[in-house]
């Protein structure tokens, strides 16, 4: 690893100990919490919405989730690492064959549903990539308290 | 005034934060930046320090060079950089320094060699708006258009901005902050881009526009040495 790819990974290790990321793919159904700083106090919000693609390249990784707002269509693309999240939960497994559901722009209503993905392959697919974040916390929080 | 550092510039990345922002940065690399050699008032006519960065492999060392670096005895260095300085910043000859010489927040200025882009035309070069898209225009779409006038003055003037070759010459960024600093792995972290490719040399020093840093170790900080950093060098120049 160069000297670039190695810092981008402790990064990655010491922000995925501050906030676990779970286990999603395009079609899933999710609920960023995003901390929103209001003058003094700092709450934080909920976006509730269908992650419609991800990109996976390291601490640059970001998702991007869609929702109809009061009938207008929303999409916030994250940074997977932020800090400015606070949670990222998965609600709804779905069952998509595209990486990108760049279609759904296009679709509203009863053509913009996705079918939940059967519990067996998720649980075929994912319980012990879900299991790695819990597991990685304590190793990655090491590298972490030493750079604090 | 300090002396600047040569790095070799390693690519882009980013800073999160724990407020939550986050920081483009251009990540600078240090390895083994030593002084080889001295310039000084009396024997140069002017005082100035000579930098060498990282280690270069014997056989594609000059002659010249290779009795240079033994004179100094230090291993030959794969990059040679002379830094003025003023005369109380003098370091001593084999001094490696750390990239604690700037500290986070400092401005600095950069200088690089910026990419190569070939004969360009001049709405890439100078950004011209080139000619219409239609009203008769044909073929020269691109073109600078006129360069001149008629028979008074019958020429067409020095540098006038016209095609030719974009890229590749010396880029100095003014007033970009310093947004991290590695001691150990010998990092900097330069919030912004900064001149030329990845793998390019790039020597950095204080901004020139701007007060020193308070913060900012006077005449270097040298890896090796930490309390007497201040006072050795100064010995140095007197002695």
């Amino acid at each position: 690893m160069n000297i670039i790819q190695t810092y981008e990974a402790e990064e990655v290790a010491r922000l995925t100990a501050l906030r676990a990321v779970p286990d999603f793919r395009a079609g899933d159904t999710l609920r960023v919490m995003v901390k929103v700083v209001e003058g003094e106090r700092t709450r934080t919000q909920a976006f509730e919405g269908v992650c419609i693609a991800r990109s996976n390249k390291g601490l640059n990784s970001n998702f991007t989730v869609r929702k109809i707002s009061y009938g207008e269509g929303v999409e916030r693309v994250f940074p997977l690492y932020a800090p400015t999240i606070a949670e990222i939960a998965v609600i709804r497994r779905g069952d998509v064959r595209r990486a990108k559901l760049y279609y759904l722009r296009g679709r509203s209503g009863k053509s913009a549903r996705i079918a939940e993905r059967p519990r067996d392959t998720v649980a075929k697919t994912e319980t012990p990539a879900a299991g790695t974040p819990v597991a990685g916390t304590p190793v990655a929080g090491t590298p972490a308290a030493a750079a604090e | 005034m300090r002396t600047g550092l040569i790095a070799k510039k390693l690519g882009m990345t980013r800073i999160f934060k724990d407020d939550g922002t986050h920081v483009p940065v251009t990540v600078l690399h240090l390895d083994q930046v030593q002084v080889v050699s001295t310039r000084t008032q009396e024997r140069d006519g002017y005082t100035a320090l000579q930098l060498g960065w990282g280690t270069a492999k014997v056989k594609n060392v000059s002659k010249p060079n290779k009795g240079h670096f033994a004179a100094a005895k230090i291993e030959p260095k794969a990059k040679l950089v002379e830094f003025r300085v003023a005369d109380d910043a003098v370091l001593e000859v084999g001094a490696t320094l750390s990239a604690a010489h700037f500290v986070v927040g400092q401005k600095i200025d950069v200088c690089g060699t910026s990419k190569g882009k070939g004969f360009a035309g001049a709405m890439k070069r100078w950004n011209f708006r080139g000619l219409e898209a239609s009203h008769g225009v044909s073929v020269s779409h691109r073109s600078h258009g006129s360069t001149g006038n008629r028979q008074d003055p019958g020429k067409t003037f020095k540098n006038k901005k016209m095609a030719g070759h974009l890229g590749d010459e010396r880029i100095t960024t003014l007033n970009l902050e310093i947004a991290g600093v590695d001691v150990e792995k010998g990092l900097l972290m330069v919030k912004g881009a900064v001149p030329g490719g990845k793998n390019g040399w790039v020597l950095v020093r204080d901004a020139i526009k701007r007060a020193r840093h308070a913060d900012a170790p006077y005449p270097a900080a040298l890896l090796g040495a930490n309390a007497s950093v201040a006072e050795a060098p100064v010995e140095q120049t007197n002695g």
